[in-house]
Order: structure tokens, then C-alpha cells, then sequence
């Protein structure tokens, strides 16, 4: 075979691998009778099984994963005992999940004790199913994208709400006040956040958004991804920090920190329904790490053009691993902040500074056909736009913190 | 009977339904979420008439922020958490502002429906073409001075209610 024929043959099984999925569904379809309404059903069945079964999984996954690696980082092994390597630990965990007692208190709100944890859980795959995972991979493509993940994620605030005031515990429900004013505050920067990213890109859908970054420069090496201008890359910071405290995770988790108010809003909870709460939760994890992967990582594009004949489906659970791992690194290495501290941290410097991101943006897309040295003055420009403030409110902020007194405990 | 119109049928039962329930309910907090399922009616009958923007915006909106102003609302104003609501309004009273509240809706729907001038002929016009796009262009162009107005009233809102909040604690610093 000679160099030539061998790329074609290459490419062609590269375009044959990128269309897999769309191939398997047309080949689901045509062994059933032409009806329409039967093949919108199968269409939509199909996208709610793949979501189901490839989010699922995953979790299941990171489960272990965050338990080796936690382990790792406190060396010590982790679980090892179920399975190759532990990897059958969630499996086990899950076993042991539905076979607990499942305790209700007896002065409970029965009906919404019950709804809450489904609630959480439903809500977290209504997010998931918008996040572009391929070309063929998007289970729903609207043009307001953006705006339904904020929409559907809106109402697993009510679900925490829900947990909190049917225990009839106190605890419980003054820990979820708390967990709702942590996530309304957290919501407005990661919401400015986006909407800095749909002025950048001119759409709010997010296959639009993905479409915006799948070109590469200088040779094929640089993607334009948002992460790599100066305002992607500040903007990114602050849509982690803020995903970090929406998902309850640690250095935000205090919630529901067990050494402090034993689980929050989960104190009655147990059995199957806590299990329930516990994967609502990572599925919002997975749904913000796949909108911060659609907004700044270029979605399910390669990073390099040459690597394109990976398919994009492989791309994305890629991705998605590593932010997850990006979690995870965090919860290992910092400590949990103060409710106070949390509540000043956002409404006095995430939201100003993306009010500040969204200006640099605007500058960003302004400048866009300066050329030349300009280009250096652009780069410059955006970025001393974006970090002189956030010098200045931060030097603000800490001013007179030095070392603590301590007023009342003395 | 079509498809369309069935669906449409079901949206409003269930919205109106879990108005009608939260208003009959006793246990406020369970009224304050059976009103949130009646707003998500009203925003599956937005996503029914294709208005896809509209829709998510009320969800986000009324089920998103509303909601937790109104549980906020009665989490902090009520002693136990499971109270009944103890009104001194007698039933007669109540049915006389349900009647005057509903005649005086009534009367801006039929009002509306009144002014609007109808198409005569019986010929369907082709459906307007409505994207993200076109609804951005006309809120940033015609509608741009509405926006602004209306961000400036929220803002006056939110700065109003600082104040209000931060004045109450320097009272209570003072009692002390």
C-alpha cells in the first residue's frame, strides 16, 4: 500500500468513525415500520437511554475515581478490595445503597420528603441533556440553549428547599436556607459569566457556541478555543470558583460539611434517597463541567487538527474526565471557607469582576481586526483590563486582615 | 380532535388545576410550591405557542427567583413550620374579593380582546420566523429604552431594600 492510498484509506475510516452513531440510529430506524410518530418516539427514547447510560456510568466512575484519588492524596490506597483495582466499588456502593433501611421521620412531610431527592436528580439530566457531546451527540439543540441550563438548573434550588423545610428538623432547614443563599449568590456571576461568552460567540445556543471554536492557528496547533484569550481565561477562573460553590463542592461545602452540621439538609435522609441527593449532585457537576467545556474548551473539538481522527464522541468524555479531576484535585488540596466569607467572596469580587469581563469582552470584539503590533497592544490592553481591577478590588478586600484578633474568645 | 389542541387542553388543566389546589391548600408552604407547578404550566404553554425564549425566561424567572422570594418569605414570617393560615376574614368577604378580582381580570381580557383588530379574511398568514436573533436586535434597537428603564426601576428596588434591611439593623443596635 502506498503512503498515499494508505491516508485516504485513513481518512475515510476517520469520517467512518465520526458517523457511528448516526450510522447505528439510521440502522435502529430502518428495522421498524416507516411511521413517523414511531420514529420521533425511538429518536427521542434512544437520545434518553445514551444520556441515561453514558451519565450514569461516568458517575459511577468518578465515584471510584474521586475515592482513589482522594486516597492517593492522603496516601493511603483507597478502595482496592471489589473488583480489578476497586473499580467495582460503585456497584457495591449502589448495593448497598438500596438495601438500607429507608427512614422517614414520623412528623415528616411525607409527599415532598419523597419528591424532593427525585426532583434533584430529574433536574440534573434535564441540564445534561442540552450539553453538546458530538455533532450527533446533542440530544437537544435549541436555539435558547444557554438559557435552558440556566432554566432547568433554576429549580433544583427547589429541591434543596423541599429537603429542607418536609424533615421537619430545624437543623435541617436552617441548613438549607443557608445552602440557598450560597447558590443564589454563586448563580449571578456564573450566569454573567455565560453571557459574556454569548456576546463573544453572537448566539445562545451551545452547538453554535462549540461551532465559534472549531478552527485552529498557527499550523493547526493553536485551537481558538475561549479559554485562550486574555478574557477567556479570567473568565474561566470564575465560572469554576462559581461552579465549585453551586455544586455544594469543597472549598464551598459547607453546606452540607460533615464535620460542622452533619449533613445539612440530608440529616433525615438515608437509604436510597440520600444515593438519590448524592448523584443529583455529581449530574450537576457533570453538567457545569460540560458547560464550561462548551463555553471555553471548544467542546468536542481535538485540541490539535491533526488529532481530529479521533472521533468527537472520544473527545468530549476526555475533557469531561479531566475537569472532573480538576474537582477532585481541589477538594484534596483546600480547606472550607467560612458562610460569611463565601457570601463576601462572591457578592464583592466574582460579580464585579464579571461585570468587569463582560467590558473586556466588548473591548475584545471591538479590536478584533487590529493586526500587527496592535495585536500585542490588544493583548495587553484586555488583560490589564481585567487585572488591574481585580488587583485593586482584592487589595480592597484584604485590606486590614492581618493577623487575626480574636474579640469574643479571649 | 388534534394533537396540538389535546396537549393545549392538558397544559391548562394542569395549570389551572394547581392554582385552583394551592388556593384550596391550608399548608402554606405546599400552596407556595403548588403555585411554582402552575408557573412551569404557564411556561410549557409558552414552549406549546413555540415561544422557546419566553418560556425558559419564565421558568428562570418565576420557578428560579419568585419561588425563593416566596418561600423566603414564609420560612421568615411564620413561627412553625407547618401553620395554618389564620385569616379574620369571613367567607363572605373572601368570595366578595374573589368575585371583584375576577371581574376586574375579566374585564381587561375582554377589554383586550375587544381592541384587537382580527384578520377577516379566514386565510392563515405564514408563521412570523422568530429566532434568538431577531428578538436580541429588537430588544437592543426599538425596545432598548423599555430595558433600560426597566433595569434602572429593579436596581432603585434592590438599593431601596439595602437600605430598608441595613436601617432595621442599626435600630436593633440601638435598642440594645
Amino acid at each position: 500500500m502506498n503512503p498515499f492510498t494508505a491516508t485516504i484509506w485513513f481518512e475515510s475510516f476517520a469520517r467512518r468513525a465520526e458517523s457511528l452513531p448516526v450510522r447505528i440510529h439510521d440502522w435502529i430506524l430502518g428495522l421498524l415500520p416507516a411511521w413517523p410518530w414511531l420514529h420521533w418516539l425511538v429518536t427521542a427514547l434512544l437520545a434518553i437511554v445514551v444520556i441515561l447510560t453514558f451519565y450514569g456510568l461516568f458517575f459511577a466512575m468518578i465515584t471510584v475515581t474521586e475515592r482513589k484519588g482522594l486516597g492517593r492524596f492522603q496516601n493511603r490506597p483507597g478502595p482496592n478490595r471489589t473488583g480489578p483495582c476497586g473499580l467495582l466499588q460503585p456497584f457495591a456502593d449502589a448495593i448497598k445503597a438500596i438495601c438500607k433501611e429507608d427512614i422517614v421521620p414520623a412528623t415528616a412531610d411525607k409527599v415532598l420528603h419523597f419528591i424532593a431527592p427525585c426532583a434533584t436528580v430529574f433536574f440534573g439530566l434535564l441540564t445534561l441533556a442540552i450539553i453538546p457531546a458530538g455533532p450527533y451527540f446533542t440530544a437537544l439543540n435549541l436555539d435558547a440553549g444557554v438559557l435552558y441550563f440556566f432554566a432547568a438548573g433554576a429549580a433544583s434550588e427547589l429541591a434543596i428547599f423541599m429537603a429542607g423545610w418536609s424533615s421537619h428538623n430545624k437543623y435541617s432547614l436552617i441548613s438549607s436556607m443557608r445552602a440557598l443563599a450560597q447558590l443564589i449568590s454563586f448563580e449571578l456571576p456564573l450566569l454573567l459569566i455565560s453571557v459574556s461568552v454569548v456576546m463573544a460567540a453572537g448566539t445562545l445556543s451551545l452547538p453554535g457556541i462549540v461551532a465559534g471554536q472549531s478552527s485552529w492557528t498557527l499550523g493547526g496547533i493553536i485551537p481558538q478555543w475561549n479559554i485562550l484569550t486574555p478574557w477567556g481565561i479570567f473568565a474561566f477562573i470564575i465560572l469554576f470558583i462559581a461552579a465549585l460553590a453551586e455544586t455544594n463542592r469543597c472549598p464551598f461545602d459547607l453546606p452540607e460539611g460533615e464535620s460542622e452540621i452533619i449533613a445539612g439538609h440530608l440529616t433525615e435522609y438515608s437509604g436510597f434517597k440520600y444515593a438519590l441527593f448524592f448523584m443529583g449532585e455529581y449530574f450537576g457537576m457533570l453538567a457545569l463541567s460540560g458547560l464550561a467545556i462548551t463555553l471555553f474548551f471548544g467542546g468536542w473539538n481535538a485540541p490539535c487538527e491533526f488529532l481530529q481522527f479521533i472521533p468527537s464522541y472520544i473527545w468530549f468524555p476526555v475533557k469531561l474526565f479531566m475537569m472532573m479531576c480538576l474537582f477532585i484535585w481541589i477538594r484534596a488540596t483546600l480547606l472550607r471557607l467560612r458562610i460569611d466569607q463565601l457570601m463576601r467572596f462572591a457578592w464583592k469580587l466574582l460579580v464585579p469582576l464579571s461585570l468587569v469581563n463582560l467590558v473586556v469582552v466588548a473591548f475584545w470584539m471591538r479590536t478584533g481586526d487590529w493586526a500587527g503590533p496592535l495585536q500585542l497592544v490588544r493583548w495587553a490592553g484586555a488583560f490589564a483590563l481585567e487585572f488591574v481591577p481585580f488587583l485593586l478590588i482584592g487589595r480592597h478586600m484584604s485590606k486590614g486582615l492581618g493577623p487575626r484578633k480574636y474579640k469574643y474568645a479571649q | 380532535m388534534s394533537l396540538s389542541l389535546l396537549i393545549f387542553i392538558l397544559i391548562a388543566i394542569a395549570t389551572l388545576g394547581s392554582a385552583a389546589v394551592a388556593l384550596a391548600l391550608k399548608n402554606i408552604i405546599r400552596a407556595a410550591l403548588l403555585l411554582v407547578v402552575s408557573w412551569i404550566g404557564i411556561a410549557s404553554f409558552y414552549l406549546w405557542a413555540d415561544a422557546q425564549f419566553v418560556a425558559f425566561a419564565q421558568v428562570l424567572v418565576y420557578v428560579g427567583a419568585i419561588s425563593m422570594i416566596v418561600l423566603f418569605g414564609v420560612v421568615l414570617t411564620r413561627r412553625a413550620p407547618v401553620s395554618v393560615v389564620d385569616t379574620t376574614v369571613t367567607p363572605s368577604m373572601r368570595a366578595v374579593a374573589g368575585v371583584a378580582s375576577a371581574g376586574l381580570v375579566a374585564l381587561a381580557v375582554v377589554w383586550g380582546i375587544l381592541g384587537t383588530e382580527l384578520p377577516q379574511t379566514s386565510s392563515r398568514a405564514a408563521a412570523p420566523v422568530v429566532d434568538m436573533r431577531a428578538i436580541g436586535l429588537e430588544l437592543m434597537g426599538q425596545y432598548a429604552a423599555a430595558i433600560l428603564i426597566v433595569g434602572a426601576l429593579l436596581t432603585v428596588a434592590l438599593l431601596g431594600s439595602v437600605v430598608v434591611a441595613s436601617h432595621e439593623e442599626k435600630l436593633m443596635k440601638n435598642e440594645e
